[in-house]
């Protein structure tokens, strides 16, 4: 069988504004959190755990961990497309980098929750 | 100024001949009015008439003599031998299939240079004297039309030596945006759906050796963020 060579598969504008957009959130988020530590100052774990039972940080840092875990995925999506030439191969590294990340969010929010 | 000696290491590879490629150590002496690389690639050529590389117009308009230079690629014919580090290491444009010595089959070039249609599409009726543009919209074609597609931007290109097959690769991409920016063009919709791939244009990851390496001065990167632009305002 002749292996013709087809591209067009009509995506890549979301996942590149995704990936600028991420970035932007962790920036941000990295700011806040240091202007917020620098003024809480925490020093033992109570103090740790009290800025992170805060509602708003809970849900900035869950936001940053999902934002990271995106920006992850395209990332390493594209190594793989750079370098793992065959298909199967790399979509079998698709699926265990998706399941990973999905279980990593799901970890955050334990985490995050648990406090 | 009189006679110099100029020490070359030069990529030979005559598959007829060779089993691998090997680097050939030669001198040659130039006059003094021999000022660029190619020049020198003259008199080395008359010394050693074995020697294979392309030129043509020995001006920079061509494009023909694009090889790799100390590392970096770019035309001989602009070269000057002075601002080159002795022995001067010529090798062939990188990432492309060699054909014989410092020439390389550069098919996968020009395959995805025509994947982009370089040329105007207009169903319209041409009109009786040409179609105009107003001097702004000319303007914006400055900086891409002088592309001489001597391929020393795709060939220095990281994404386009991974996927030469599908990543369309910045000079490519320069003359896409040379059409799309082009006002009398009624293709600009097609043009981006044929863009809007992982492979052919989101492998660019703005890395920039395109621009640094471009003997025009041209900016293939600046052209592959304007597409984008064009996208996103197509899409948001």
């Amino acid at each position: 069988m002749i292996k013709r060579i087809v591209v067009g598969a009509h995506y890549g504008l979301k996942d590149w504004i995704a990936q600028r957009a991420t970035a932007a959130i962790m920036m941000i988020y990295s700011l806040l959190m240091t202007v917020v530590l620098l003024i809480v100052r925490p020093s033992t774990f109570e103090a740790w755990q009290g800025v992170f039972a805060n509602g708003v940080i809970k849900f900035l840092t869950f936001l940053f961990c999902v934002s990271l875990f995106y920006h992850v995925w395209i990332g390493v999506r594209d190594i793989w497309m750079d370098y793992v030439k065959a298909t199967g191969l790399r979509l079998t590294l698709h699926v265990l980098t998706v399941t990973a990340l999905v279980g990593y969010t799901a970890w955050a929010a334990a985490i995050l929750w648990r406090l | 100024m009189s006679k110099r000696t100029v020490q070359f290491s030069i990529y030979r590879y005559d598959p007829d001949k060779d089993e691998a490629p090997y680097m050939q150590d030669i001198s040659v002496d130039i006059e003094p009015t021999d000022r660029k690389l190619l020049d020198a690639l003259t008199k080395l050529k008359a010394k050693d008439d074995t020697l294979s590389y392309r030129r043509s117009c020995r001006e920079g308009v061509c494009g023909s003599d694009a090889m790799n230079i100390n590392g970096k690629n770019a035309l001989a014919c602009l070269t000057d031998i002075d601002d080159l580090k002795q022995p001067i290491v010529l090798r062939p444009l990188p990432g492309l299939p060699v054909i014989r010595d410092l020439i390389v089959d550069m098919t996968q070039f020009f395959k995805q240079y025509h994947s982009i249609k370089p040329y105007l599409i207009n169903n319209d009726p041409p009109p009786e004297r040409e179609r105009l543009q107003s001097p702004e919209e000319r303007e914006e074609l400055n900086g891409l039309y002088e592309c001489i597609l001597c391929a020393c931007c795709s060939t220095a290109c990281p994404s386009f030596w991974w996927n030469p097959d599908k990543f369309v690769g910045p000079a490519g991409l320069l003359a896409a945006y040379r059409f799309l920016a082009d006002t009398r063009d009624q293709a600009t919709s097609e043009r981006l759906d044929n863009l809007e791939d992982p492979y052919r244009l989101f492998r660019c990851h703005t890395i920039m050796n395109c621009v640094d390496v471009c003997p025009k001065g041209l900016n293939p990167t600046k052209a592959i963020g304007k597409i984008k632009d064009m996208m996103v305002g197509r899409a948001v």
